[in-house]
């Protein structure tokens, strides 16, 4: 019987996995972290709401384990709330959910973990650990549902919070997880589905943007939608509402078909393009992380995935100092935006990742286009 | 089934026996289920009851029975008092006046305050001393032409600080202030008389001394200025509308006239101060917040560096021990307790602060073993708190 903390949000995944391991026999703690606090929109929220808290506290009641709740408000808001709004005013799009996994939950959980005489932290994530005897250390592997696969947000997770990961529900498909819901008899087993961006409520992170920034008084200015020679096509309302590859809500007439292809911050302007200029075949990429059981330097070949819905293509990788690296691309890739996670695959096996800095077009004649600042 | 030991009663305390016994026969008595205020034999027996309770409650907190006036709680007893009297005051005909409170009161007065001050009052919040203390002198320098009321606590829930509150009451008294206490720490847990004291207003909370949560009162001093929240019938003599409950107001009674015996013993403090002393012998980096000032005989707020106090709570817990990391309206809130800041005490040392408050039904076993559970724990905490921590986002690249 192993001590183990169990992450749980009130939604059916963890819930499951919770009552999974407890049913198994281990001495199993539950844990929801307090990371956001939706009473003062006042909406009904997905998760963090006190609706959520007691289903986990009911699951926790039915198979007898203790289970409490740990206030991380500061941390999220420090480490993502933060991020999700500088990354949009530097005109990137963030990928907060992959930033909250490794430095908000798996950091809070894996100390209190420590601190309370645990072997692991137990999520409700779609994804595969791997036992590599070689090194002693855990890989992180594709789920065995591709449709539900989680481990895309979680490259940038530690080797050590990789070592002390559990992951239950990897080799199980959604619809078998509800099953095993209704089995336990978890209230949690109709609940909808989560989103992914969980304090963005009712999807419009436009408007989480400017109740959080007109806190701070930092309002977005209107600029020019431009076309790729520079020329004016139309006005934009704030860098914010824009990203690569959106062809909806452009408000531009033009004879063909228009992209955003860039969002260029230091000239507060959003570049249009044709379908031909959305293409990249290169990518610099910052806070590259390899796992201890990946490559250690140099070149390597890897299937690259640049957003959570995206297949993975091969790609070239070139490992440089000072946790930076180039992806070049065998075939030219549409819609990559700088922000998101370029994550390196080996077949079912996630050998490392990075953050996309910029993205070089093809139909640009091979000049990079760097966002941010 | 394994040994569970409370030691949160500032949070709420068990039921006692003598108030379930109250409640329960009050809930028998066929006769005693009518309202208080109709004017059938039903009624009759209702009313009764209801004066009986009341007189009872009087007692244990020191004052003349007519001006108790019975409410939800606490809270409300809180909110009554200070929103009563600015009502009072406006209703009057005067602009909002001048408010004095402390910056280690009950939320439940601090935010009645600061919402009365959004709405045009002036407030004075007075700080406190490294040990917790109003200094009278202070209440003194605070008053204006146009003060309306102070509200300074009795005791403190987190801390169990215990104020000058009859040096206050002399200066409030003098001035023709009103006073209001919030007293729902002390009552039952140290003597304490409105009356003697001189406050004008005294709250008092039932669970917190043994009785059901739900019902608390509030005294008024006879002609004192109040206009009620609430609206829409006469019963407590205007001053709080709606049918009183006679089955709580019995457990309430029943409950604080046993915290009034239990009073009348000697050395009430005596396992307090053996844990005190016992955890200071084992862990020598322990503060204890207060010391140098009276303090409530239950509570205990212990500071021990570098270890996280949540943590600590769920460690024990998982002992079986149930203990605070301060005040339960907190609990869940990211924001470090108001109370500890106002003593001076770092962030991190707020955050490393634990708060034991024991009750009459806790025995030496419970508290020696107390100590030794929570001895190893905070010592198998420190060490792993000095081992190197890994980055949080190490190991890249």
């Amino acid at each position: 019987m192993k001590r183990l903390l169990v992450g749980m949000s009130g939604g059916v995944d963890s819930s499951v996995a919770a009552a999974m391991l407890a049913a198994a026999g281990h001495d199993v703690i539950g844990v929801s972290l307090q990371l956001y606090d939706h009473s003062e929109s006042g909406r009904v929220a997905r998760c963090c709401s006190p609706e959520d808290f007691l289903d986990a506290r009911r699951v926790a009641s039915l198979f007898g384990f203790p289970y409490y709740v740990i206030n991380k408000e500061e941390l999220f808001s420090r480490r993502v709330l933060d991020y999700f709004v500088e990354e949009y005013r530097v005109g990137r799009t963030p990928n907060p959910c992959a930033r909250c996994n490794a430095d908000v939950k798996f950091e809070a959980l894996a100390d209190l973990a420590r601190s309370l005489g645990a072997e692991a932290v137990a999520t409700g994530h779609y994804a595969r650990l791997l036992d590599d005897p070689a090194s002693g250390h855990r890989r992180l592997m594709r789920a065995a549902d591709p449709a539900k696969d989680q481990s895309y947000f979680l490259f940038d997770l530690t080797q050590e919070q990789l070592d002390m990961a559990l992951f239950p529900l990897g080799d199980m498909t959604k619809r078998q997880v509800r099953e095993q819901a209704i089995r336990f008899g978890l209230d949690s087993a109709g609940k909808p589905e989560s989103q992914d961006v969980c304090f963005v409520e009712g999807g419009d992170y436009r408007d989480f943007l400017r109740r959080r920034t007109s806190l701070s008084g930092l309002a977005e200015p209107e600029g020019a939608m431009v076309g790729i020679g520079g020329e004016t096509l139309g006005r934009h309302d704030g860098l914010s509402g824009y990203t690569v590859g959106q062809r909806r809500g452009l408000g531009v007439a033009a004879s063909k078909r228009l992209y955003v292809v860039a969002v260029d911050a230091p000239g507060n302007r959003v570049v249009l393009g044709g379908e031909e200029d959305l293409l990249c075949d290169r990518l610099s990429l910052t806070g590259v992380r390899c796992h201890a059981t990946g490559p250690r330097g140099g070149r390597f070949e890897a299937s690259v995935r640049v957003r959570y819905r995206h297949a993975g293509a091969p790609a070239k990788v070139t490992l440089e100092t000072g946790e930076r690296a180039t992806v070049t691309f065998d075939e030219p890739q549409r819609s990559v935006s700088a922000g998101q996670a370029a994550v390196f695959y080996q077949g079912d096996l996630v050998i490392g990742g990075g953050w996309i800095d910029a993205v070089r077009r093809v139909a640009a004649g091979n000049q990079t286009v760097a966002s941010g600042a | 089934m394994r040994r569970r030991v409370y030691l949160d009663n500032n949070a709420t305390a068990p039921l006692r026996d003598v108030a379930r016994e109250a409640i329960d026969l009050a809930m028998r008595r066929a006769d005693a289920f009518g309202n208080p205020s109709s004017p059938h034999a039903f009624g009759h027996e209702a009313r009764l009851a209801l004066e009986d309770s009341r007189r009872q409650v009087a007692a244990a907190m020191g004052v003349e029975p007519g001006d108790v006036v019975f409410v939800s709680g606490g809270t409300e007893s809180d909110n009554l008092a200070i929103q009563g009297v600015a009502r009072a005051w406006t209703a009057a005909g005067r602009a909002p006046g001048h408010l004095v409170t402390s910056a280690v009161e009950h939320p439940a007065v601090l935010e009645c305050c600061r919402h009365l001050e959004s709405t045009g009052w002036k407030l004075s919040i007075l700080p406190v001393d490294g040990q917790g203390l109003v200094d009278p002198d202070a209440v003194r320098a605070a008053l204006r032409h146009d003060t309306a009321l102070v509200s300074i606590m009795a005791a403190n829930n987190e801390t169990g600080v215990i104020q000058p509150t009859e040096e206050i009451a002399a200066v409030t008294r003098h001035a023709g202030v009103p006073l209001h206490v919030d007293a729902v720490q002390a009552i039952g847990r140290i003597p304490f008389e409105a009356a003697r004291v001189g406050a004008d207003y005294l709250s008092v909370s039932s669970h917190k001394l043994g009785g059901p949560a739900g019902i608390g009162a509030l005294w008024i001093r006879e002609a004192a200025p109040m206009k009620p929240l609430l609206l829409g019938g006469g019963q407590e003599r205007r001053r709080r509308p709606g049918t009183e409950s006679v089955m709580l107001a019995a457990g309430f009674a029943a409950a604080a006239r046993a915290a009034g015996r239990e009073l009348e013993r000697a050395h009430p403090s005596g396992l307090r101060d053996r844990m005190e002393r016992a955890l200071l012998d084992r862990l020598a980096a322990t503060r204890i917040n207060g010391i140098e000032a009276p303090r409530l005989p239950n509570t205990s707020s212990l500071t021990f560096p570098a270890v996280a106090s949540e943590t600590i709570v769920i460690r024990m817990d998982l002992e079986g021990f149930a203990l605070s990391t301060g005040s339960a309206c907190s609990t869940g809130s990211a924001r470090p307790s108001h109370v500890l800041a106002a003593m001076g005490l770092s962030q991190a040392d707020a955050a490393s602060t634990l708060r034991i408050s024991l009750g009459p039904t806790n025995t030496l076993e419970e508290i020696d073993a107390l100590v030794e559970t929570l001895a190893s724990v905070v010592r198998d905490l420190q060490a792993s708190a000095r081992l190197p921590h890994p980055a949080p986002a190490g190991g890249r690249g």
